[in-house]
């Protein structure tokens, strides 16, 4: 049976996710993503009209919290965790075109 | 602008609003502009592992007021992670509403009496906010970027319309209207130059009456000037582009304010796949019939509305009183107006002292109350202020507040009485025999020239009015 599922398609999605893959890794994808793409097709096959679309497990809808301020953490304690910091912001390197 | 021959440019926009909550969409962080860098972060807006969100009530009530406004349906809506990689959004996702958005559909009806259609107007939260340094401070050439996170996840709301719009001064009409409606909600402060609300503009061309042309989008227009003349450069591009023999290719375009053109950002080729997928992280938001009342109620008059009853109390109004108008519906002055023809204050004189003195002195507008304003129109109406001496006390009310009365008398605009103008009338007609005759003659214009002798006389105490009156009653 051939794959639901291309090389390309596989290569396309590592891009967009900035994974590098061998074309060993690829292969080994390609066929691995497949069987899930096949397995979910096997829903296709179910006579499903009568239940009704259901985007999430659970029934709730409308949870929201008050718009009050709550504590932000400690400028210090976060950019800590940075690789790089400058001028109390986060220093990343250059970047390469525009925001989306 | 007009463009050449039968051409036609069509224009939708895409406003983004950042709404004006206390804290953040989905963390309790505070929505405040101009906050040191990084000092209003978590977890949440940081996205560092395992936080979850948990969407902010007001940001919903306020999304639903800008539909409501703009005649959407509210419908069970959902949200959606949009995925890229950028540095000013952390978690590499930006949470969303894509396909089932809060409000969809609706119009906005401008002051010319066109209408231009609302596709939908969503949910969505900000990016944090890069600075680039080196080069030339545009994103190309600089070395390094650095990040500010304060605005990542602060609420904001998109507006998308139909492609309906015709002309620049149409768009500008549309976001200038889109504005005021946004600041009555009180979903927004309008602040253009704060970033507060940014707009992109989608611009194609066509021959009248022929199918749509490709279409570019200029992005991040902060302001009413820059969207007119963004568009009008594209328009022109495009119809001189496709003149020549090119074709327009859809991509993403920079407007450079300083130099007035658009310039290539992103093809069509090298657009992202975002990856939309369901927010697993956040439940369905359908807001019950009785929430959604409960907004409706509460949402004060939109300028429309505001503008025709204001309008409505000024017996045939000028051209010139039609432009004050929009300045005190604009500005929210009309309760300043409204209480002064209530007080029998001529409605003109009203309309000109809020849409000049008052709009020149917002920054002091806390100071003043409708009360100390109809007072100094009064005294200004009854002739015991001149124009320039009530503009004055206006203007001290709004730099201090205070009382008109006491304001007027500490500036020595004590009323010259009649007796003492007359007197001054007077020797002026026996100075000036050859202007007085050709003022009795019919020539008014000379009464400018008595006025202004008076005024010298007075040191400007004397009312322009209180003098033609005199002058008339000698004539």
């Amino acid at each position: 049976m051939t794959s639901p599922l291309h090389r390309d398609d596989v290569a396309h999605v590592a891009k967009l996710a900035r994974l590098s893959l061998s074309e060993e890794e690829l292969a080994l994808y390609t066929d691995q993503l497949g069987q899930i793409l096949e397995h979910a097709n096997d829903m296709s096959t179910l006579q499903l009209d009568d239940v009704i679309p259901t985007a999430h497990p659970f029934g709730l809808i409308n949870v929201v919290r008050d718009d009050s301020v709550r504590e932000s953490l400690d400028r210090d304690v976060v950019l800590a965790m940075a690789p790089d910091a400058e001028d109390g912001r986060f220093a990343v390197p250059r970047i390469m075109g525009e925001a989306p | 602008m007009t463009l050449p021959g039968s051409w036609e440019m069509v224009v939708g926009l895409e406003v983004h609003t950042e709404l004006k909550t206390a804290t953040k969409m989905f963390c309790g962080c505070a929505n405040h502009f101009g906050a040191e860098p990084n000092t209003n972060v978590c977890p949440v807006c940081l996205g560092l592992p395992g936080s979850l969100p948990v969407l902010n009530e007001r940001a919903v009530e306020l999304a639903m007021a800008i539909g409501i406004a703009l005649h959407s349906t509210i419908a069970p809506s959902t949200f959606h992670r949009k995925n890229y990689f950028y540095p000013d959004m952390p978690k590499d996702f930006q949470i969303s509403q894509y396909d089932l958005p809060i409000n969809s559909g609706g119009y906005l009806d401008l002051p010319d009496g066109s209408r231009v259609s609302i596709e939908r107007a969503h949910l969505e939260e900000d990016t944090g906010k890069s600075t680039h340094l080196g080069g030339s401070g545009r994103i190309h050439g600089a070395d390094r970027s650095l990040v500010d996170y304060n605005r990542s996840g602060v609420p904001l709301v998109e507006i998308v319309s139909g492609p309906d719009i015709r002309s620049s001064a149409q768009a500008r009409a549309y976001a200038a209207e889109l504005r005021g409606i946004l600041i009555a909600t009180g979903a927004s402060d309008g602040r253009m130059e704060e970033g507060s609300m940014r707009i992109d503009a989608n611009v194609s061309v066509r021959k009248s009456g022929e199918p749509f042309g490709t279409r570019c989008e200029i992005k991040n227009l902060n302001s009413l000037r820059s969207l007119h003349r963004a568009i009008d450069y594209e328009a022109l591009r495009q119809v001189e582009l496709i003149e020549s023999g090119g074709v327009v290719r859809q991509e993403t375009r920079h407007w450079d304010e300083n130099l007035g053109v658009t310039s290539t950002m992103r093809t069509k080729e090298e657009a992202e796949d975002y990856r939309y997928f369901r927010e697993p992280d956040l439940v369905d938001l359908a807001p019950e019939q009785a929430w959604q009342d409960r907004i409706r109620l509460a949402l004060p008059p939109m300028p429309a509305e505001r503008r025709a009853a204001l309008k409505e109390r000024l017996i045939a109004p000028t051209p010139a009183q039609l432009d004050a108008v929009e300045v005190v519906i604009d500005l929210n002055l009309e309760q300043f107006v409204n209480a002064a023809i209530d007080a029998d204050i001529d409605p003109v004189l009203a309309l000109a002292r809020a849409a000049n003195e008052l709009a020149g002195g917002l920054e002091g507008i806390g100071n003043l109350t409708p009360e100390a304003f109809c007072a100094t129109l009064r005294l200004e109406q009854s002739g015991q202020l001149s124009a320039t001496q009530a503009k004055t006390v206006l203007g001290e009310l709004l730099a201090h507040g205070g009382e008109p009365g006491a304001i007027a008398a500490a500036k020595g605009f004590e009323q010259l009485s009649s007796d003492s103008l007359g007197s001054t009338v007077e020797s002026l007609i026996a100075q000036n025999p050859d202007e007085w005759a050709r003022y009795r003659e019919g020539d008014e214009k000379l009464a400018q020239f008595f006025i202004g002798q008076v005024m010298k006389l007075t040191k400007g105490k004397a009312n322009g009015k209180a003098v033609v009156a005199e002058l008339q009653s000698r004539r």
